[in-house]
Parts: structure tokens; C-alpha cells; sequence
């Protein structure tokens, strides 16, 4: 009796595993086999590399460069923006500041990660757009700027709380080292913990960018989504994940656009994948 | 001339009771050892002659301690460190060339002249009896060497920004019987020049190379003598019984 019940929760664990794997699969062949029915009407190259992204013109054009820019675009402003701080902001509570304030951000960060993207979108929306669009004295505030300063509000939390676990691993006999050596505290932060940890911090930068990558919602609100090839951070933009959600529910089942999409969906899923990918490598170099 | 000089020191870290109510002086160009069973409070005294006791969330500390006649709490503690180097238990290279990890200290304190930094370095790898073994390999990383060779690695690299006073703790914990030969017989050749306290869990080596010795047990300096006085006839019972290993 007793082996049968053993045998059973063993086969039950193990079709939960499977079935994980199972799914992950499945939805990979999904999205290609979609996906990959785009280039039937167009060449890959001008998909990836066409300049004009109008799905339902007649013919359609399905250039997706802009939007491929677009994303670029407000990543890298979210990177610029999000990594000092956020390696700043580790640094500080893994280092510098008192126990009980250490406490306080510890868990503001985590209440920064728990607001949900469209709210931050929202507050962006009314709050931060109006900004920009005085500040910079644009006809519009929706811009790559804004996105990327909301986006940078989103990667913060991952980049903090993983590059400020990264810096209290590195082992206390390094920071006794450098101090012994006669080392002020920044001499040791700067020479001897931030090298140290540097792998694990390129992993959080890493991580919070794979999440900017994929965000849909805030940055939809609040980019302006206009798919033209962006040549400031002050004009509008839109980025991949923004066009599939925007568009997803008014393409016809099994036309080109449809296709297009997916295939977007592809691009995304490629660009996470290294990320992520990137991210574990220098995760396990760590250890 | 007397290099420390304390006078009913006690340290508290939390609620235990590390160092309690020590007097010691400490003689210029001696070498003293410092021995006693772990939880003596021996790391702990040590651990005060350069102040990386303060690293510590909860110390607190009462009574005396100078160094050169100067209140040790008011001397600025990154020069205060500097002229009291430490070499740890472990060796602890960093993960550079074995030149870099000697250079390290010396450019952090300011010295750019690459010239004046190689000539440090050298000068510093010859005092901890390493240079010969690794002059023709200078760029190497430093995780290359030997254990014994990285620990006198650690030694070169304290040394390197000129200190007045060494301290070792338990340099010699992890290495084999040679490799420790090779480091005690730079520590007798460096107190020529320099002040060394060596704490050590191996009473052999306190009586090898100790000119006094210091027995710690539970907190309190028990016994401290002449290292030949000190290990023939102990003016004290518990010290006899330690240095004969009827506890340890």
C-alpha cells in the first residue's frame, strides 16, 4: 500500500515537471509556426530591416525597423538611467547605510516592484508627460524620454535588490583586507567590493533590462506609438510588445498582419532570450 | 621604546565579553606572540591595534590603548592602518598579477611614479623572501603561487606600504611545515626593521620565534613573559597547563 502511494506522488511530480517543460514547448512551436508564415509574403530581411510599418495599407508594408528602434530606444534611455542608480542605490544599502534605514529602502524597493505596470503608466501619463512636454517645449509629451523614465522606475527594483545581494556575498575577509591595507571605505567599495561583485551586478543590470525589453503596458500609455524611425529621445516612439498588444485584437485571424505579429513576437523572444541567457552566464561565473 | 601601550582595556561585542581589562605594552622591534585557545579573545586583541574591530555592528570599548604615546582613537584610522599592516589567515590575493597585488596598496595611498611603485614592489618581495622565487614571472596571477608563497605574497604586499608595526593572525594556520619555515624565518629577519605581534594557535611556533610571549585565556591577559621564561617555568598554572596541551 504503502509503495503504491510512493509511486503515485512520484508520477504526479513528475508529470507537474513535464508539463512545464511541456507548455514552454508548445508555445514556442506556436509562435514559430505562426511567426514563420510571415515570410511567405516578405523576405526576412526587409521584415527586420524595412522602414515602413503599415500593416494595413494595400499592399501592406511590414517593416518592423521603427519598432525595433523604438524599443532600443527607450531601453537604452531606461538603462541610462535606471543602472547608476540602481548600482548606486545597492551599494548604499549593502554598505553605507545604518541597519534601521537599510530596513526602510529594502522594503520600498520591494513596494516599487509591487505597483503594477499600468498604474506606473497611469501616474506617468498625467504627471510626467504634462512635464516633459513643458520642460523640453514639445508639441507632445508622449515621448521615448517618458517611456524611459517610467521603464527605468520598473528595472529598478530587480537591478537593486539583485546587485545589492551580489555585493553582500562577496566574502568579508576582502572588505577586512582592503581595510587592513588602510583603505577608506570608498577606496574599499569602489577597488576591491565592486569588482568582486561585478559579475552578479552585470547580471541584475542584465535582468532589469530583460524586463524594460518585454513591458508592454506603461510603455504603450505613455510612448506616443508612432512607428517612425526615432532621431531623438524627445519624439514619439513605439516598441515591439506595444505593436502586438495594440494591434493583436483588430488583425484578422490568418492574414499577413496576423503573421507579422507573431513574428514580432519572435524578434521579442529572441532578444529576452539572450538577455537572459547573458544574465545566467555571468550569474554562474559568480559562483 | 614602547609601540602600544594599554591600560585596562575591555571590549564588548554585544553582550560577550571580549578583552577584559588587558594591560600590555608592546616594545618596538620585538616580536611578540600571542597565544591561548580559540574564544581567548586573542583575534580580538589583535583585531584592536589597527581598529578593524570597529567593523563590528556592536563593539564597544573601554579604558586605554595608545600607540606611539597617541590615543589610538584619535589618530585618523586609514593612516592609522597604514603604518599598522596585517597579514590574515588565509592568504588573500586579489585577483590580479602577482606585481598588481603588491602595487595595489602602494597606488591606493597615492604613488603614481611607475618607476618609485616597481621599486616598492621589488623592494617589498625581497623583505618576504618571495622575489627570487618569482621575479621572472611578475605578471603572472597571483592564484599561480604555492599557499605559502601567497601568504608571503600578502606579507609583500602589507610591506610594501612601509608600515611600522606587522601583525599576523595565524599566518601560518593553513600552510604546510615548509612553507611555514619559509614565513617564520622572514618574520625573524623583519624585526629588524619592523614591530611584529603573531598570534598563533601553534605554541611551537610562539616559542620559535617569539622574543615574549602572552598567554590569553577567556578575555584576560593571564600570563605575559619572556618567551624562554614564559615556556620553562610559567609563573601561572593555567599557562603551564596549556602550553603542555592539557586543553587547548
Amino acid at each position: 500500500m504503502r509503495k503504491l502511494k510512493e509511486f503515485f506522488v512520484e508520477r504526479l511530480i513528475l508529470i507537474c515537471g513535464l508539463a512545464s517543460i511541456f507548455f514552454v514547448i508548445l508555445i514556442f512551436l506556436f509562435l514559430t509556426k505562426e511567426g514563420l508564415a510571415v515570410f511567405k509574403s516578405v523576405r526576412p530581411l526587409d521584415f527586420l530591416l524595412g522602414r515602413n510599418w503599415y500593416p494595413i495599407s494595400e499592399p501592406a508594408q511590414l517593416g518592423i525597423l521603427p519598432l525595433i528602434f523604438g524599443s532600443l530606444l527607450v531601453t537604452l534611455g531606461a538603462a541610462v538611467i535606471s543602472i547608476p542608480i540602481g548600482v548606486a542605490c545597492a551599494v548604499y544599502i549593502a554598505e553605507i547605510a545604518p541597519l534601521k534605514i537599510k530596513e526602510v529602502l529594502k522594503a520600498g524597493i520591494e513596494l516599487l516592484a509591487a505597483i503594477p505596470s499600468v498604474v506606473l503608466g497611469f501616474i506617468g501619463m498625467v504627471t510626467l508627460v504634462p512635464w516633459v512636454k513643458t520642460t523640453f517645449h514639445l508639441p507632445t509629451g508622449l515621448t521615448a524620454l517618458s517611456g524611459s523614465i517610467i521603464l527605468a522606475f520598473m528595472a529598478m527594483p530587480t537591478i537593486v535588490s539583485i546587485a545589492e545581494d551580489a555585493l553582500y556575498s562577496v566574502p568579508k575577509s576582502y572588505k577586512e583586507g582592503a581595510f587592513a591595507l588602510g583603505a577608506t571605505h570608498w577606496q574599499t567599495i569602489y577597488r576591491v567590493l565592486l569588482p568582486a561583485a561585478s559579475s552578479g551586478i552585470v547580471a541584475a543590470i542584465m535582468l532589469g533590462i530583460g524586463r524594460v525589453i518585454g513591458e508592454t503596458m506603461a510603455v504603450m500609455m505613455i510612448t506616443g506609438n508612432a512607428a517612425v524611425i526615432p532621431h531623438s529621445i524627445l519624439v514619439s516612439v513605439r516598441t515591439l510588445t506595444a505593436t502586438i498588444a495594440a494591434e493583436m485584437g483588430e488583425a484578422v485571424v490568418g492574414s499577413e498582419h496576423y503573421f507579422a505579429l507573431f513574428a514580432i513576437g519572435i524578434v521579442l523572444f529572441i532578444i529576452s532570450f539572450i538577455i537572459n541567457v547573458t544574465a545566467d552566464l555571468f550569474l554562474h561565473k559568480r559562483r | 621604546m614602547v609601540k602600544f601601550n594599554a591600560k585596562n582595556l575591555n571590549i564588548w561585542f554585544g553582550q560577550i565579553h571580549a578583552l577584559k581589562g588587558v594591560n600590555i605594552e608592546i616594545e618596538a622591534n620585538e616580536i611578540l606572540s600571542v597565544i591561548g585557545p580559540s574564544n581567548s579573545g586573542k583575534t580580538s586583541f589583535l583585531r584592536m591595534l589597527n581598529r578593524l574591530n570597529e567593523l563590528h555592528a556592536n563593539f564597544r570599548m573601554s579604558g586605554w590603548l595608545e600607540f606611539d604615546r597617541e590615543e589610538i582613537k584619535r589618530i585618523n584610522v586609514e593612516s592609522l592602518r597604514k603604518r599598522v599592516g596585517m597579514v590574515f589567515a588565509l592568504p588573500l590575493p586579489l585577483p590580479l598579477s602577482i606585481f598588481e597585488n603588491v602595487a595595489y596598496g602602494v597606488r591606493m595611498h597615492g604613488e603614481k611614479n611607475r618607476g618609485k611603485v616597481a621599486g616598492i614592489v621589488e623592494g617589498a618581495l625581497k623583505q618576504a623572501y618571495l622575489w627570487d622565487e618569482v621575479k621572472d614571472r611578475l605578471g603572472v596571477s597571483a592564484f599561480k603561487l604555492s599557499g605559502g608563497q601567497q601568504q608571503r605574497l600578502c606579507i609583500a604586499r602589507t610591506l610594501a606600504v612601509a608600515p611600522e608595526v606587522i601583525l599576523f593572525d595565524e599566518p601560518c594556520s593553513g600552510l604546510d611545515p615548509i612553507s611555514t619555515a619559509k614565513v617564520e624565518e622572514a618574520m625573524l629577519r623583519l624585526k629588524k626593521d619592523y614591530t611584529i605581534v603573531l598570534v598563533t594557535n601553534n605554541v611551537k611556533q610562539a616559542a620559535r620565534v617569539g622574543d615574549r610571549t602572552a598567554f590569553f585565556l577567556s578575555g584576560e591577559l593571564v600570563e605575559l613573559d619572556r618567551t624562554q621564561k614564559l615556556f620553562t617555568a610559567p609563573a601561572d598554572r593555567r599557562t603551564d597547563g596549556y602550553i603542555r596541551g592539557e586543553f587547548g
